[in-house]
């Protein structure tokens, strides 16, 4: 039996007033991954909308070309491939931990007498890695954008910034709020410990999280790579 | 490292990921992103057709590991899988119908002026 599927003495509710489905489904988990299903179509509305305008921007900044200006200003390409990797591979590993946060969640009970046990049983610690690392995509994300500004694309210079900014903006936001998420999730483990009762709401999370960072791997290829 | 290495997932008796399994996609996804980012500046890969069908092929081996283990829908309930590939399905075959109407795709292919 999964956490998200129903005790076979409940019904209709569980000890903690969690409601499940006919089949036995928690209502919870169903939600999220319907919202996530949503999600999908808003990210694919507005990747669709940055591809249908690539290419035809009538004046530069270019994403992967230079570009002069009349007044002989040269623009260069302005995408950073190498800053983008990195905090790709940021936003990768930070997956990486939150799946070992839910695990140390789930696994809270067993006995831990290695050090490696106590490490990855630790939920504090994946919770904390996967924290920094979403912040730190964040500042990744608010470099690029300055940098761009600096160098003199904004969101209403031409048909790429417009939709660049609002595709990668929206996709920070989800960020945003996923780490505004994970760090309330840490002050419940400080403030009276999160256990294998509080899996299912760790595992909403995580999967919140982990599809922020599959839409990430489809935009660094569409818009980063693809030129 | 046993108890938690056999116990990575759910406590209930259905195969779960264990934590070598999440181990060996980070280090997977690790290195499909190395090649990718390499690629990007390998002259002779960048310049070929097959660079974008590369790309779009790695993109989404990463995507379905990171579906279908870090999000356990390899795993989980098949409705959670429906609620998943049916709105994923639609919204791929909208781009690819608005690429085709609308993009340089479809000026190329003389669909659209």
């Amino acid at each position: 039996m999964t956490a998200t599927t129903m005790p076979a003495a409940h019904d209709e509710s569980h000890g903690h007033g969690h409601h499940y489905t006919t089949l036995g489904l928690d209502n919870r988990k169903i939600a999220i991954w319907t919202f996530i299903g949503s999600e999908c179509m808003l990210f694919a509305s507005l990747i669709s909308t940055y591809l249908v305008y690539k290419g035809r921007s009538v004046k530069g900044p270019f994403p992967h070309e230079a570009w002069t200006d009349p007044s002989g200003k040269v623009f260069p390409a302005i995408l950073d491939i190498p800053v983008t990797s990195a905090s790709t591979f940021v936003l990768l590993m930070s997956s990486f931990a939150m799946v070992l946060a839910l695990a140390a969640v789930q696994n809270k009970e067993l006995p831990k007498t290695t050090f490696g046990e106590r490490i990855l049983g630790s939920s504090k610690l994946w919770l904390w890695v996967t924290c920094l690392m979403g912040t730190a995509f964040l500042g990744f994300q608010a470099y690029e954008f300055t940098a761009f500004i600096r160098e003199g694309l904004t969101i209403r210079t031409n048909l790429f910034g417009s939709s660049f900014f609002t595709l990668t903006g929206f996709h920070g936001a989800h960020v945003a709020v996923g780490v505004c998420w994970l760090f309330s999730l840490l002050a419940i483990d400080y403030k009276r410990g999160l256990g294998p009762s509080d899996a299912l709401n760790v595992d909403i999370a995580a999967l919140y999280w982990h599809f922020v960072d599959v839409v990430w791997i489809v935009i660094f290829t569409l818009v980063y790579l693809i030129k | 490292m046993a108890s938690h290495s056999a116990t990575a997932g759910h406590a209930d008796g259905h195969d779960h990921p264990t934590w070598s399994t999440y181990w060996k996609i980070a280090v997977i996804l690790f290195v499909i992103t190395a090649i990718e980012v390499s690629a990007f500046y390998i002259p002779a890969w960048e310049t070929s057709w097959i660079y974008v069908p590369s790309m779009l092929f790695l993109s989404t081996i990463k995507f379905t590991l990171v579906v279908m283990y870090y999000m356990h829908l390899k795993y989980d309930h098949k409705l959670f899988r429906s609620l998943f590939t049916g709105p994923l399905i639609v919204a791929a075959l909208t781009l690819i119908g608005l690429m085709f109407l609308f993009s340089k795709l479809s000026i190329r292919l003389g669909l659209l002026s």
